[in-house]
């Protein structure tokens, strides 16, 4: 308890100097940035009255969805390509030639065909979250020992049976590495569709606080943003730790 | 020489993915709108460089891009060796740097806009900032994690500070070092075609959204092939310096 207690100490003891340093230094009633204490009331009151909750449910639901369909597409491709080799040697060119695209320079086309809205975000976010399923599902599915696989062979299993009760257990410890990136990364990448062009959710409330010239909404937001990044974080690191430690080289944050 | 036939093979294949892509256009079951013909949206590329337009944006976001990039490793590392060597300045700033890398950089371009203005600098300034911290942290994780035998055996063989990190801790970190630096590299493209979609202050980023505010699908996915080679050989270049520096 007291190791606890030093660690947040710690932790809390440089962002405290440099919180007060702002507070000292900026001047206030600006209008393009806030002090400390006109940004914590409205942090305060943003998450009271039910708009940051609103906002972020917004982009939660865009990233879950986008996370969903993308890890699903992903982890499948990627276990095709660590299993059959002669498909990802025929699929090598075109993989590496989507893979380089950054997920956001489809906002444009998704936008063309979905219009604003849920879809858009949700078709962008599951493009960003394919790869790093599909990368560590292949790694994984590579790993498999060969003995397991002659098993399931021998015993006769067929190709769904085969990968739900050998291919997947054997290979969950690695996919889920890359399902915690992907989960990080559908929050940041919905986040930026709506900073970009989509007017829901969280990153575009933290746009209209900018153009409405409002520095202290737009920091408190900044703010939760990144706690809802911490929490997600802490979260999916936990899960790891407790079912999947085994194997993965991982540090407590 | 198999390696050969097979990248032909897989090239084959990815021609035939194009022809099954002009068949299904062809069929006009989506809108040509958003779902051109893949030779229409190959001639507005070919267009796009001929008349230098895009060709133009290209460089633009290239050059926003490794301004910034380039600002970002050089920070990133610096302040990593920094932050890395003394353990006093670890237990106190890396949970700050930890929650300031949590939050998504996007997400920090309205800030940015508020107290740059819309800008080129502002541009640059926001990729360097969101690329910075997987250099950062990257590099402080690298110098911490030098093997301690390592370390113990310098110092039998007496050597000095800097023999110490141009021999030992150095080479240690390079490989954490160089993941930063590619994943740096991915975030400023990122930023850069995010924030140029924001600002309208070219580059391919403003192409893209124009083409679909116009309308102009074909003139969309050729920019989205540009940016696609952009990553491509930004990040084969550093795949390969990497191997040719860590091989040592």
């Amino acid at each position: 308890m007291k190791t606890l207690m030093q660690s947040v100490f710690r932790a809390l003891l440089v962002p405290a100097v440099l919180l007060l340093i702002w507070e000292l230094v900026a001047a206030p009633g600006q209008e393009f940035l806030a002090k400390p204490s006109e940004i914590a009331p409205v942090a305060w009151q943003i998450l009271l009255d039910g708009t940051l909750l609103k906002n972020a449910s917004q982009t939660f639901a865009a990233a879950l969805g986008g996370f969903s369909i993308g890890v699903s597409a992903g982890v499948f491709f990627g276990l095709m390509l660590g299993l059959y080799p002669t498909f990802a040697r025929i699929s090598e060119i075109p993989f590496e030639t989507i893979r380089p695209i950054p997920s956001v320079a489809l906002v444009p086309l998704s936008l063309l065909t979905f219009g604003f809205g849920l879809r858009m975000e949700v078709a962008v976010v599951a493009f960003g979250c394919f790869w790093p399923a599909a990368i560590y599902a292949n790694a994984a599915a590579q790993q498999i020992e060969p003995r397991l696989e002659e098993v399931s062979r021998n015993l006769g299993l067929g190709f769904f049976k085969r990968m739900w009760s050998v291919i997947i257990p054997a290979s969950l410890p690695t996919i889920f590495v890359g399902i915690r990136i992907a989960a990080a990364l559908a929050l940041v990448i919905s986040v930026t569709v709506e900073v970009a062009a989509n007017p829901r959710g969280l990153g575009y409330a933290m746009i209209i606080a900018q153009q409405t010239l409002k520095p202290a909404l737009a920091f408190a937001y900044l703010f939760w943003i990144g706690i809802i990044g911490v929490l997600l974080n802490y979260l999916l690191v936990s899960i790891q730790l407790k079912y999947f430690a085994a194997g993965t080289k991982i540090r407590r944050p | 020489m198999q390696r050969v036939l097979w990248l032909g093979i897989s090239f084959g294949f990815a021609a035939l993915l194009v022809l099954i892509w002009k068949f299904i256009a062809s069929l006009e079951l989506l809108s040509p709108l958003f779902f051109p013909a893949p030779d229409v949206a190959w001639a507005a590329l070919v267009d796009g460089i001929k008349n230098g337009d895009l060709l133009k944006n290209a460089l633009t976001s290239l050059s926003r891009m490794l301004v910034g990039w380039l600002s970002a490793s050089l920070l990133g590392v610096l302040l990593g060796g920094l932050i890395a060597s003394s353990s006093l300045v670890r237990t106190y700033c890396v949970p700050l740097l930890e929650y300031f890398r949590q939050i998504p950089s996007s997400a920090k371009l309205p800030i940015a806009i508020m107290i740059l203005g819309i800008t080129n600098e502002m541009i640059v300034v926001i990729i360097a900032i969101g690329a910075v911290w997987p250099v950062l942290l990257s590099t402080i994780q690298g110098f911490t994690s030098v093997e301690p035998r390592l370390i113990d055996a310098a110092r039998n063989l007496e050597l000095n500070r800097f023999e110490m990190f141009w021999k030992i801790s150095l080479p240690a970190a390079l490989p954490d070092i160089f993941a930063g630096l590619r994943i740096g590299l991915t975030i400023s493209l990122i930023l850069t075609v995010v924030s140029e979609m924001l600002t309208g202050l070219g580059g391919i980023g403003e192409h893209l959204l124009l083409s679909a505010n116009y309308y102009r699908g074909p003139e969309l996915y050729a920019g989205i092939f540009i940016l696609s080679m952009i990553g491509f050989t930004c990040n084969f270049l550093l795949a390969s310096a990497g191997r040719k520096l860590l091989r040592r």
